[in-house]
């Protein structure tokens, strides 16, 4: 290599989660002009790249070590906005927040959001983020009318479901290395009011979790389970659900007034006192297995107490309870945290999530927080979606317990596997090119790979997820793979 | 190179060491390769280094990659650790062992071989350490390690290029690590006695050296235990606080 990389762009880049941590050097281009500029530089080096949006993937989904990292945060326009259709063009930057800020007085929100509203929408078509409605909304690309994209070779062209089905399949839930999104349209959802009327009902155990969640699954549009990981026996998998539905129109007095953004800012400070910018320090002590016991055991019997509560709820708070309390991540420093998050057919869910948690329970490594939704399946190519459960759970990461927990993530993807589960990248640290083969199956794979060597035939785009788990498929015989020089010789 | 199929929640330490295809430095690569760290080793030599990739290879399973390089070239340090970062995918130790001392001539002021040794000894040092201290301060973390000399703490007579070549590595180390401590960087400086290597044929007189295994199995626990200042073996801490402190007048009289 004659003329190195600009020092300068050296910069650190994250797991969301804390876990792990690659340097890269990190572009910022705020127009596509300069996008293909950072796509042209990479080949004449031979360097590979990655594309990271908000960086809220827990795992290594947005990092690319050593390679080019683009991140996309400046190009964050909003391109058009027609409130009477509800339909919005934004750039890939764009994040969720700055979406339903842009169009909630008009009376629309996103007919899908994730738990936390900082990621932005490249970043959550890639993933193909669901939210709480999963089972009625599907994914955020079953709302994308049409999309641009630019290819690493700097060729641009426009996608929609009704114009190339397989590539706005594949290029929506493609990880970021098919393309790079540098346009999004998506048909936004009409509202009646800026609130939700909630219900909020406690479960005894894991089974009665998901029968209660399939019983209200038909009179409410949004549910979502909270699963205390440390309960065990007669208790295992026992928690919370909330449930919540959109306002009619008339069942808000003044929806204006709702709709107003002031309206949805979540607050500044728990119980009106400790701003919730420092509570985090809070949850520190706690953050270990006996306090976060404690802590889970509190908050179920306050579950308890307000089994069958109704109530409204603005629509940030409901939704992006992840941002309830800011930086909580930081909680788990300095090792951080990850996530491990599975979704399994419905009449197999208990049963399956009943042995997760128990052998999170059995090797000393209970999750901190267990989360469970209700899915369809959908026909993208990496989708991720069944139609059934899924149940995220929040490791605590020790300097001690990495071997451990590892260990126990491929107990569990065993358990998944026998269960005909499926997994999800953007929460994913410990996937094996071993269970993604076999959950996604060997046709997936090859149409990844054919769609990989048509798009980008030099292997420019990567991540470090690519390089864990999907690089070490293309290389396998079974596959035959047109671009596997590029892949494992020129860019990194 | 095999990508780390665990990379995301655990990856092995990784280290680049400058000078490490005899003496001290191959003996550190051998102590980390036993450690399982991920190693780069840089020399001139590219066989004898190869070789000693094959028997760390076959010893240890250690992924350990072998760079040609002359530490006088700088202007090629960037590139070439940027491509071994890649190769190694991170840096977390980097370690530069490379040094000359040239034999005692009594009689000679030879301009070529002290500028040769300032330019192996301190330039490639600086080169090499500025870009690797810059990428750890942006990381938040890593760490540096330098071979000085108690040679350094004093000009000999018999070795002036060489003491001074140590002595500016030392400052320079001293003042790298005042400027990236606060970013969580560590920077070892490795005060070596005499240590049995090829260099010590040189020395002009030979003092209860040790052997380089003994050496690396000290550096590798002054590196584990992050150590500022690091003498080797422990006894030469007073030998040098000794020899700081003889006043000039005397230790000019000195045959040291």
């Amino acid at each position: 290599m004659t003329t190195p990389l600009p020092l300068d762009h050296l910069e650190r880049a994250e797991a969301w989660g804390q876990a792990s941590f690659g340097m890269a050097y990190v572009f910022r281009p705020s127009t596509s002009s300069a996008l293909k500029a950072i796509f042209k530089l990479a080949r004449d080096m031979g360097v590979s790249v990655g594309l990271r949006g908000g960086g809220r993937s827990y795992g290594d989904a947005a990092m690319n070590s050593e390679g080019i990292l683009v991140d996309m945060a400046r190009m964050n326009r909003v391109l058009a906005w027609d409130p009477v259709g509800g339909i919005i063009d934004v750039e890939p930057g764009v994040t969720v927040e700055q979406l339903w800020r842009h169009t909630l007085g008009d009376g629309w929100w996103p007919p899908v959001v994730p738990g936390t509203m900082f990621p932005t929408l490249g970043g959550c078509l890639a993933m193909n983020v669901h939210g709480k409605n999963n089972w009625r909304e599907g994914t955020l690309g079953e709302h994308v009318l049409e999309f641009e994209a630019m290819l690493p070779t700097g060729e641009q062209f426009v996608c929609s479901p009704g114009s190339d089905h397989e590539r706005f399949h594949a290029m929506i839930g493609g990880l970021g290395v098919l393309g790079c999104f540098t346009r999004i349209r998506l048909q936004l959802k009409r509202v009646q009011s800026g609130n939700l009327d909630v219900l909020a009902l406690s479960v005894p155990d894991i089974s009665s979790m998901l029968d209660e969640m399939d019983a209200l699954k038909d009179d409410w549009e949004y549910l979502v389970g909270w699963v205390d990981g440390f309960a065990g026996g007669r208790g295992l998998g026992r928690g919370q659900i909330h449930a919540a539905n959109h306002l009619t129109e008339g069942a808000d007095p003044s929806p204006v007034q709702s709709l107003r953004l002031d309206r949805q800012d979540l607050p500044d400070t728990f119980f009106g006192l400790v701003p919730k910018s420092i509570l985090w320090r809070f949850m520190k002590p706690f953050a270990n297995n006996l306090g976060w016991r404690m802590v889970c055991l509190g908050r179920y019997l306050m579950a308890k107490r307000g089994h069958g509560h109704k109530f409204r709820q603005s629509l940030a708070e409901f939704n992006f309870l992840l941002d309830y309390v800011p930086h909580w991540k930081r909680a788990y420093w300095p090792e951080g945290l990850i996530q491990y998050q599975c979704f399994i057919p419905r009449d197999e869910a208990s049963q399956a999530f009943g042995q997760v948690l128990k052998s999170c329970q059995a090797r000393g490594l209970p999750p901190y927080l267990g989360v469970t939704k209700r899915h369809r399946p959908d026909d993208f190519l990496l989708s991720h979606a069944v139609d059934g459960f899924s149940l995220a759970l929040d490791f605590r990461v020790t300097g001690r317990n990495r071997q451990r927990l590892l260990a126990l993530t491929q107990a569990l993807d065993a358990i998944v596997l026998a269960h005909s589960g499926r997994f999800y990248f953007a929460k994913d640290s410990t996937l094996g090119p071993e269970a993604a083969g076999a959950y996604l199956g060997g046709e997936a794979i090859q149409r990844l790979l054919d769609l990989k060597a048509r798009h980008d035939p030099d292997g420019l785009l990567q991540t470090d997820l690519w390089r864990r788990v999907f690089a070490p498929l293309a290389t396998r015989e079974e596959f035959h793979n047109h671009q596997q020089a590029g892949l494992t010789d020129s860019a990194h | 190179m095999e990508p780390d199929h665990q990379g995301a929640l655990i990856s092995r330490p990784k280290a680049l060491i400058i000078g490490a295809s005899s003496g001290i430095g191959a003996a550190l690569a051998r102590r980390l390769a036993a450690e399982a760290v991920d190693l780069a080793l840089v020399a001139r030599r590219l066989p004898e280094l190869e070789a000693l990739c094959d028997e760390l290879a076959q010893a240890h399973g250690t992924r350990a990659l072998a760079y040609s390089h002359d530490v006088q070239d700088t202007a090629s340090v960037p590139g070439l650790l940027e491509s071994i970062a890649r190769d190694l995918n991170g840096l977390d130790l980097f370690i530069y062992a490379a040094g000359v001392m040239f034999p005692h001539d009594p009689s000679a002021y030879d301009t070529e071989n002290d500028l040769l040794t300032l330019r192996v000894n301190t330039l490639g040092a600086i080169a090499w350490c500025n870009p690797v201290a810059q990428r750890f301060a942006r990381a938040g973390q890593g760490q540096i390690v330098g071979l000085g000399s108690i040679a350094g703490d004093r000009g000999r007579r018999a070795i002036p290029a060489y003491s001074a070549s140590k002595a500016a590595l030392e400052t320079y180390l001293e003042a790298l690590r005042n400027r990236v401590s606060s970013s969580g960087v560590t920077v070892t400086t490795i005060k070596a006695g005499q240590v049995d290597t090829e260099m010590l044929k040189h020395a002009a007189a030979v003092r209860g050296p040790i052997s380089a295994e003994r050496a690396a199995d000290l550096i590798w626990r002054a590196i584990r235990r992050r150590r500022q200042v690091a003498y080797i073996p422990w006894r030469w801490s007073v030998i040098g606080w000794v020899v700081r402190h003889i006043p000039s007048f005397i230790f000019r009289r000195l045959n040291l």
